[in-house]
Parts: structure tokens; sequence; C-alpha cells
């Protein structure tokens, strides 16, 4: 009966019950979008830097990743690389052999990044076939290159003309060549998109005179989370040599950095998102104890203990809380499901200005269990400290008061 | 007949102001099991502050208050709400039953309070809204229900603890005269039938008619106690 009590009490001013689970269900709504869209964006931010660039582990020769030059680069070893690939979790690894040069075209000219890939096993980590959006795909021994749609646009260069690439070669060589355009591709992420040039990993040896030698191995493994255990097992099995294994938190920590401090900025505006609504609910339990004092000097009257009387008006605050904070996420859920699987893609202008700022023009959204039960779970907490209010002020009803109040 | 409350040289001291207020001064008291009494005299002369602490809800200043030779004027807060759940009815002027239940459902409150099972609960509740006139009402929320109506709901409530007594502060006044005489009647039926003690505050003469006893209050002190 207590439980029937409690919900018929939320339903005896339905207007102010609405509202405030409105108001509740309204706060779940907005902080599952928000969190949502946030999440999917870093999510969407680490693909592209990660699964579709770097890979989450790289092995380079000790020394490369603080000074990214072609002298620091190692020998091809295919069968150490291959033992690799036994570790549990890893399924397969991408040499490359990656450097800087002046691509020009006419007199249109501009530093890029020369990534030599072996087309097959690039493909397998990176995916960029489907980034093709012109021309055709490298082959293992391909004359030509892909060019990058940001690149291509500003040489006013396309598929069939033919780049002329300048830089400096292994150990000071002089690295210069002529490389028709095969393929034109397209990256998310802008940094990508305006300076990257890819050739098959012999042309690149050749350019560069790096002949048997490359940069990194990126792997590809199954699972991101499994990264820092691949990493301790590749560590002990090339702890002999001169070599530096690093998961993809240590490759992108400016990443990992400003992930971060977005996602603070984040939380704090959902914490004023839930003071606001904080204030709304207050105002209602605040109300739901003022207009009760006869009542619930009555009730202590006839003998109710304090404790059970407290109990009821907490079941009322969790039910009231339990409606809107289920209806909030059983909005969001179908919500932010489709918005997941159709992310929202900026128009061109819009996504100009934003590419600039160095991201993907797109609001990605999230899926993550745990934007939605923490959204609860804040919810829940905040009604519970709320709840104080009402439960001190039975705490310290005097009845007789009460009752001539 | 037993003696069911004692009260010994209460007095009751508001500092609510900067001039304390005597509400009750040195007053003594004994209720015998089955009265049916009225307490009575003019507005602010104690009767409600009397009937308080009569009933455990509040402290006296000074004195004794033994109700069936238990003394409540020591105990703490939350054995008193447990001693009144167990031995006390009330009755109020606002009727003040639970909104949301029915008067089925505020009749059973009390004995769920007590732990009462739900057979037991609904079939003594059925038995005092017959008793009280008003079974036929029973699945009727309070809103639903006139005045007196209501007060014959709160009376079967105060009557389904079971309790030694019940202290009932002003029952008829906020009712017409016909409500007020049925009332009465079906306290006074009660009293008779079930050997229930009523203690009434009121200055309703029709209440002081019905009355056996008539305790008349004068600034906190009796001025005169008759029974008829």
């Amino acid at each position: 009966m207590y439980s029937v009590l409690a919900w018929r009490n939320i339903w005896r001013n339905k207007r102010r019950s609405l509202i405030t689970i409105l108001s509740i269900t309204f706060a779940v709504l907005l902080a599952c979008a928000m969190r949502s869209m946030q999440l999917g964006s870093y999510d969407r931010m680490i693909e592209n830097s990660v699964r579709f660039y770097m890979g989450y582990i790289q092995i380079h020769k000790d020394g490369y990743w603080n000074d990214k030059v072609i002298d620091n680069s190692f020998h091809y070893d295919s069968v150490k690389l291959n033992q690799v690939t036994e570790i549990k979790g890893v399924q397969t690894y991408v040499p490359r052999l990656e450097s800087f040069a002046l691509a020009s075209y006419k007199n249109q000219t501009k530093g890029s990044l020369i990534m030599g890939v072996d087309p097959r096993r690039e493909n397998d980590l990176t995916r960029v076939k489907e980034k093709l959006v012109e021309g055709s795909y490298l082959t293992s021994d391909d004359e030509g290159v892909l060019v990058s749609k940001g690149l291509a646009e500003y040489l006013n260069a396309t598929v069939g003309d033919t780049l002329v690439l300048l830089g400096q070669g292994y150990h000071g060589a002089n690295a210069a060549g002529l490389f028709p355009i095969k393929g034109i591709v397209r990256f998310a992420m802008p940094e990508q998109n305006n300076q990257m040039i890819y050739m098959s990993l012999a042309k690149a040896q050749w350019f560069y005179a790096a002949d048997q030698l490359i940069t990194s191995a990126a792997l590809l493994i199954d699972d991101a989370d499994e990264a820092p255990r691949i990493v301790r097992e590749i560590k002990k099995s090339f702890s002999s040599e001169d070599f530096e294994v690093m998961d993809w938190k240590e490759l992108v920590p400016d990443l990992i950095q400003s992930i971060e401090l977005d996602s603070i900025s984040g939380k704090i505006m959902l914490m004023i998102l839930y003071v606001v609504i904080g204030f709304g609910m207050f105002g209602t339990y605040l109300m739901m104890t003022a207009e009760r004092q006869y009542e619930f000097g009555v009730m202590l009257a006839v003998g109710m203990k304090r404790l059970r009387l407290q109990t009821i008006i907490l079941l009322e605050i969790t039910m009231m809380t339990a409606v809107g904070v289920l209806v909030g996420i059983t909005i969001s859920l179908p919500l932010l499901t489709y918005f997941h699987f159709n992310p929202i893609y900026f128009s061109q202008d819009a996504a100009k200005a934003i590419e600039n700022f160095g991201v993907e023009a797109v609001y990605a959204f999230s899926l993550d269990p745990t934007i939605f039960t923490n959204q609860a779970y804040a919810i829940f907490i905040m009604a519970i400290i709320l709840a104080g209010y009402p439960v001190w002020s039975i705490y310290k009803m005097n009845p007789v008061e009460s009752m001539r109040a | 007949m037993s003696t069911i409350i004692k009260a010994t040289n209460v007095s009751k001291v508001y500092h609510r102001t900067t001039v304390p207020v005597h509400a009750l001064n040195n007053l003594t008291l004994s209720i015998e099991e089955g009265e049916f009494t009225a307490i009575v005299g003019p507005s602010g002369c104690g009767k409600t502050t009397l009937l308080n602490i009569l009933g455990g809800l509040d402290h006296p200043t000074s004195g004794k208050v033994e109700v069936a030779g238990t003394d409540i004027t020591e105990m703490k807060d939350s054995d008193l709400i447990d001693f009144r759940l167990k031995n006390i009815g009330f009755v109020f002027q606002a009727y003040n039953l639970i909104p949301v239940l029915t008067a089925l459902e505020n009749v059973e409150f009390i004995m769920l309070l007590q732990k009462e099972n739900k057979k037991v609960r609904h079939q003594r509740a059925m038995e005092l809204l017959t008793q009280m006139d008003i079974a036929d009402k029973a699945k009727n929320k309070p809103s639903q229900l006139s005045g007196g109506q209501q007060q014959r709901v709160a009376v079967a409530r105060a009557l389904a603890s079971k309790p030694r007594f019940i202290l009932a502060d002003e029952p008829t006044a906020n009712l017409d005269s016909s409500s007020t005489s049925n009332l009465l009647d079906l306290m006074a039926r009660m009293n008779k039938d079930q050997k229930a003690t009523f203690i009434f505050s009121t200055h309703d003469q029709r209440v002081m008619d019905k009355a056996r006893r008539i305790v008349t209050l004068e600034d906190g002190t009796i001025v005169s106690d008759t029974t008829r």
C-alpha cells in the first residue's frame, strides 16, 4: 500500500508532477544527446587518426618518434614482423616508409607527406581503397601515386597528371622523381586530406634511396583495449634490439589531451544543465513538503513512524525520477540510434569553416551504453540529494506545530 | 471501571513570544474506561493543548500523564509514536483523511501501520464502515464524500487500531446539524456497544448534550467537572 500511496501522491497535483517529470525527461534527453555527440565525435577523431591512419600500435627504430627523419628508419625484416602477428590479438602488420617532400605541378608547389606502403596490407588497416574518389588503387610495383583530394585541389592536378616530387633521401641523398597520379583519395581529417601522397613501398624506397628500409610498422589488432598488453609482449620479444613500440595513446597524445580537455568542458555543461533542472526538481520537493505539512503532522500523530513517512516521500521522488529518466532514455535511444547510423554532415561552407580547425565536419553520435546509464545515475543521485530536504523536514517535524500550520 | 488516563498537576507554558503563555495551570484529571467526556470552554482556554498532552502529541512543562499506568511524559518521541499507534485514536476537526486513498484504504491504513495482515485489515475496515453507516462509500475517495461522511470515516479510522481511547478535537466544528447529530449518535453507539472511551474538545452545545461527563476549562484550569 505504501507504493500505491506514493504513486497516487505523485498524481495529486498532476500538472506539477508532469512538469517535473518532463523537466527530468528533457534533461536526460539533452544530456544523452550532448554526451552522445561528444563521445561520437571523439570516437570519430580517434578512428580517423588511429584506426584509419596510424594504427593502434607502431614499431619504429628507437628515437624515430622524437626525430621523424628517414635516417631513423630500420631494416624491413618480414620474418621478424611475422613473429609479431603470432601474438594473440594481432591481425597483421603494415610496413611504411614515411617522409616529407615538395610536390609540384605546373607552377604550384606544396609540402607533402609521402607514405610508401604495401598496398594490400595498408588497405587491410586503413581501408584507403574505400577513400578513392577518382582513378584506381595502387599495386605493389606501381609507378604511380595516390594524392589526397585537398592536395590535388591545391595543385590543380588530377588523375593522369604527373607530379614532381623533390626531397631528401636516406643519409642525405637527393630524392627527386616524376610520379603520375593514379588516383585521388579523400580523407575525413583535414590534416591528412591536405598533404598525403601514397606510393608503393618499393617506389618510396627507390625515391628515398632507402633500400629495404621502413620507418614504421603499424599493427592491426582485434581490440583497441588490448593494445597495452600487446605492446608489453612485443617489447619482450624486441627487448634486445633497438626498437620503440608505442600504443595509440602514446602516438596521439595531443589528440587524447584535447579530447580529455573537451570532455571536461562537456561535463561542466552537463553539470550546469543538471543544476538548472535540479532547481526545478527542488521547487517541486519544496512545494510538496510545504503543502503537506498538515497531512504529515496528522500521519505522525496517528502513529506513522517518521522513517516510514520518509520512505514514502523517497518512494514518490524515486518513482517520479524513474518515470522521467525512463521516458528520457526511451525517446533518446531511437533518436540517437538513428543519428549514429546517419551522422549529420555539414554543408559545404560550414564544412570548410570547421575543417579549418582541423576536425572533420560531421556530427557523429555514439551509442556507448554509459551515456544512458551515467545520465540516469546523475539524475538519481541529484534526486536523492535533493530529497534530503523533505526527509530532513519530516525528521524535524513536530506534529502539533504542523497541524497548527 | 478502571482509570485509563491520569493527568497530575499538568502545566504547559508556551514561550512563543516574549510573554510566556500559561495554557494549562496545574491541572489534574482522571478519565475512566468507557467514558464519553466533553472538554469544554471558550477559545484559548487550553482544550486542544490538554488533548495534545493526553494524546502524547505534546509534552507538559511540568506534571505527569499516565495512560493505562504508563507515564508518557518521559517517553522518547519514537516510543510515543508507537504508543499512540497502539493506544490512542484521533479524530480531527478537518477530518484529515489521506486524500489519495479510498474510505476503505484510509481505515485500513492504521492497521497497516500496525502490521495487520491484509485479510484482517479488510474485514475490520468493512465492519467499521458498516457500523458507521458508510459501507456503500468504501471505494470513494475523500473528495467524493460530504463532510459528515468524511468525519464518519475518520471515526472508523480512529477505532480501527482498537485504541484504549479516542481523542476528538472539535469533531463537529465543520459539520451541519444533521451530520453532527448523525455522527454523535454513531459515536454514542460505539461508546455503548464497544465500550469505546471518547474524549472530545468542543464548544458545540449538541456535543455537550450528548456527553455524560463535562469538564469545563477556563484559563488552563478545570472550573467544573460534572457527570450525568
